[in-house]
């Protein structure tokens, strides 16, 4: 097959921040009508290579061609005018506008001034339509699930215009069944001749969807690969630098369930429940015991978590923790109790961008220490480097701000500041999400030898692999019911899993 | 696993899964949002109501239209104030802003004796210009509007007493003769010559606000700055329209007001200002911006004038009592809108 000319090439790019050299003589190409995955550990270069091309900030050296003409944008407007549409991680829509608006704001069809709301909300559901999206366009945004607000996104992204579509880690709040319908979207959109860049951490995902590969390390390319010609260890290889073989599967299986069971339970919850959150369910969660909590979005996972914390009231059932029973209020209280929990939402809650990493890693022990009794810088700078080096945040400086670290940096960062505090439960939501393989093993292998040394652990992870991997038992949740609690043995695989989510555990 | 379990993603069907929190509660969503402007309307037919039977004459219609005669002013005011408060901003300048649009009509046409025909449009463009000065500091600035719109506060009120420190009588034949117009209307009832302006500026605010370009990114810019940003509008030029088409609305009800008093003076409209946000909260705004109809508005001033009106029917109650309801209800309705948003994330 001769390949056709690319429709975007990039040539000896380079970038620097102050301080670190984010992207040096890297080259990529885009052809049309291909999924090319951009790959890369985190602080890579990757979204440093987006926001080159898309005009958020300004190369330093190097080309870039967008069909024949050089181009150089100086926003993301103008990158979109030209043909490059960027859909983000976090969705850049308005909630409070409705779905058709959202999708034609700024450009909505117009009789002398006079926007047409009729024509607008016709043309939109038709263009939802036309990627398989059926729903109501009248309806506020806010209303849709994050999945579905996503593909308004490229919808929107898409009308626009249809050249490049560039995907920043878009999948990485999505569960399985919203993933399948995004790489549907995709399948049609390239089938149409659009060019689809796409970053993700998952490498299943990846060799599903993508056509070709390129691979960065350091802010280097290492090279371009067919998906189909290189095998996942290989990639793997090539993106840290070396073999996988050391980080590959943690060395054994957590240990058997009834040993971790014959330990004292730390959190028992009797018939905890919530309207309209969660129904009422009953978990015992053992000193040194890893519970993994499994379930599509919005089953109910994140409302056990916070009820467990505090974050939320239970207006029915008891809890009991480290053997006397307990209100958890506020998360203040379930904090005295040592409870940790490391929310999913990472930017509405907790990291503040223009402290530096030591400072938001400490911020939690702070404040359970209150503020008038300060850590002491020496203590500070010792625990900080310790987590740094665990997780291996990168840039290794504590100094660093942390508005200026790649998106899962700033995960570690998060992570840190509650492992720090030694809690006797650690609450983890989503804690690998959006952090490379690499890392993802360090965390794995993090949690592990914590709930070695007693640590309590509620797991929660739309990677089923990764649950099964770490956890004693998995409690599984449907329609925001707990449906199942599985002893993690021998017979308990992914497809069980899957069986138990799908069919909400009456198979 | 089946995989179209989203692809009829409608909000509101209950039981399937794979929806983000909050997804089951779609459908009351597209109702909920018009929950405070509902509010506002039982309130104020629930005060006509008791009003009605408390005391006598109160059931007319007249009164309703008075309610509107003595808050032309207001009601201009605070459509403006719409429009800053769904972008998420905020305007303190307007009570000044109408004080001093007063003094110079007063001072122009009394004193100068220049015509009404170009003192009104040059008010006009004064507080417009005024407007457009301070959107474009608190957008190329980056300055808080509660600071900036402060400043043109005692900016706005010093200027006033530079033209004179005492009250300016209007006798000119224009404005008396507009200020006693009448029109009347079938059933012995009547408007004021500021009402049908009053309304005509309703009129055109609500066409903007929701058939125009410029209406809608003020409901974007208000749902999230950042976002809209991304999205390629207008940004900066909807926030500098939106205070310079509040400070045209003050300056205009700086007009009625001096129709209303046939005086400018310094001291006019003081604490205006929060009688507009009031009026507009209670009409169900939010305060965080991008979402509010300007009909609540136009319910908020009616609640505020019929606060007075029950008030000086009761007789016995001073007038101050008018500030402990508007304090009371003003607490009832953000709380309403607390309870609105918490429920919706
Ligand atoms: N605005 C900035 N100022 C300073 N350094 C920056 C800035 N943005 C990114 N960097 C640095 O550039 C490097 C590359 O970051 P980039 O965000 O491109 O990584 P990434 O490949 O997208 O990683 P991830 O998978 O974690 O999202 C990192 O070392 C990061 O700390
Ligand atoms: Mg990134």
């Amino acid at each position: 097959m001769a390949a056709p000319a690319p429709i975007l090439q990039m040539s000896g790019i380079c970038k620097e921040f102050p301080g670190v050299k984010a992207l040096t003589g890297v080259d990529f190409r885009l052809l049309p009508g291909e999924v090319h995955a951009l790959m890369g550990e985190n602080g890579a270069g990757k979204s440093t290579l987006i926001k080159v091309l898309t005009g958020v900030h300004e190369i330093d050296a190097g080309q870039i061609t967008l069909g024949r003409t050089p181009v150089a944008f100086g926003s993301p407007l103008q990158a979109q005018q030209a043909g490059i549409s960027t859909v983000y991680q976090e969705v850049n829509l308005c909630p409070n506008l409705s779905v058709a608006e959202n999708v034609f704001i700024g450009r909505e069809p117009r009789r002398l001034g006079r926007i047409r709301w009729k024509e607008m909300r016709h043309r939109a559901a038709g263009l939802l339509a036309r990627l398989d999206i059926h729903l109501d366009v009248s309806a506020p945004l806010s209303s849709y699930s994050l999945a579905i607000q996503q593909m308004v996104a490229i919808a929107r992204a898409v009308d626009i215009s249809a050249r490049v579509l560039i995907l920043d880690e878009p999948t990485s709040s999505l569960d399985a069944g919203e993933v399948a319908q995004l790489f549907r979207v995709m399948r049609r959109l390239k089938d149409e001749g659009i060019a689809i860049l796409f970053v993700s951490h998952f490498l299943d995902q990846v060799y599903e969807i993508a056509d070709r590969m390129t691979v960065l390390r350091n802010g280097r390319l290492v090279g371009e690969y067919l998906t189909s010609e290189l095998s996942q260890v290989e990639l793997v290889g090539k993106m840290i630098g070396r073999e996988l073989a050391d980080l590959e599967e943690l060395d054994d299986k957590p240990k058997e369930l009834a040993e971790v069971e014959r330990s004292r339970p730390f959190v028992e919850a009797r018939g905890l429940g919530r309207p309209g959150s969660v129904e009422p369910f009953t978990l015992t969660i053992h000193e040194g015991e890893v519970v993994g909590l499994a379930g599509l979005l919005g089953s109910g996972r994140t409302e056990v978590a916070r009820l467990l914390f505090g974050a939320d009231h239970a207006a029915t059932g008891e809890l009991s923790v480290g053997g006397a029973p307990a209100t958890l209020r506020t998360p203040r209280v379930a904090m005295t109790h040592g409870i940790a929990f490391c929310s999913e939402n990472r930017r509405a809650e907790g990291l503040i961008p223009d402290l530096t990493v030591r400072e938001n890693i400490v911020l939690a022990l702070q404040a359970t220490r209150g503020w008038s009794r300060p850590i002491p810088r020496r203590r500070q700078d010792e625990l900080v480097a310790r987590y740094i080096e665990a997780l291996k945040i990168s840039p290794a400086n504590p100094e660093h701000l942390v508005k200026n670290l790649s998106g899962g940096n700033q995960q570690k960062v998060l992570l840190a500041r509650w492992l720090i505090l030694e809690p006797r439960l650690l609450i983890l939501d989503e804690p690998t999400r959006g952090i490379d393989v690499g890392a993802k093993a360090e965390i794995q292998r993090l949690v592990a030898s914590l709930a070695d040394g007693g640590m309590a652990v509620l797991f929660i992870s739309a990677e089923l692999e990764e649950v099964l991997r770490l956890s004693h038992k998995v409690g599984v949740l449907r329609d925001r019911r707990l449906v199942a609690e599985l002893p993690n043995d021998d017979d308990l695989t992914t497809g069980v899993l899957m069986e138990t989510i799908a069919s909400g555990g009456r198979a | 696993m089946s995989q179209d379990i989203l692809v009829t993603g409608k909000p509101g069907k209950p039981g399937k899964p794979g929806k983000a929190a909050g997804g089951d509660f779609g459908r009351l969503g597209d109702r909920r949002k018009y929950i405070p402007v509902l509010a506002t309307a039982s309130l104020l037919v629930a005060m006509f109501t008791v009003g009605g039977i408390r005391y006598e004459g109160f059931a007319s219609g007249q009164v309703v239209l008075n309610v509107f005669i003595d808050n032309a002013f207001l009601l201009v005011v605070a459509v403006g104030m719409t429009f800053v408060i769904l972008t998420g901003g905020i305007d303190l300048s307007v009570g000044s802003v109408v004080a001093l649009s007063t003094m110079i009509s007063a001072s122009l046409v009394t004193g100068q004796g220049w015509p009404p025909l170009l003192v009104i449009p040059l008010v006009l463009l004064i507080g417009a210009v005024l407007g457009f000065v301070m959107g474009c500091m608190i957008h190329y600035f980056e300055i808080q509007p509660f600071i900036v719109t402060l400043a043109g506060m005692f900016l706005a009120r010093g200027l006033c007493y530079t033209i004179g420190t005492d009250s300016i009588p209007i006798t000119d034949e224009t404005y008396t003769a507009l200020a006693q117009a009448r029109i009347d209307l079938p059933g012995d009832m009547f408007v004021s010559p500021s009402v049908v302006i009053a309304l005509a500026v309703v009129a055109v605010a609500a066409y903007v606000l929701h058939y125009t370009r410029l209406g809608r990114n003020v409901y974007a810019t208000g749902g999230s700055e950042q976002s809209a940003l991304l999205m390629g509008l207008p940004v900066a030029r909807t926030k500098i329209a939106v205070y310079t088409v509040s400070g045209f609305c003050s300056a205009l009800g700086g007009v009625l007001l001096s129709l209303y008093m046939l005086s400018g003076y310094g001291l006019h409209a003081v604490g205006m200002e929060l009688d507009a946000i009031a009026a507009v909260v209670i009409g169900g705004t939010l305060l965080t911006g991008g979402s509010g109809y300007l009909l609540g508005t136009v319910l908020g001033v009616l609640v505020l004038g019929l606060i007075q009106t029950v008030i000086s029917f009761e007789g016995t109650l001073s007038s101050w009592w008018t500030k402990i309801f508007i304090g009371l209800l003003l607490f009832v309705f953000i709380l309403l809108q607390r309870l609105i948003s918490a429920r919706r994330t």
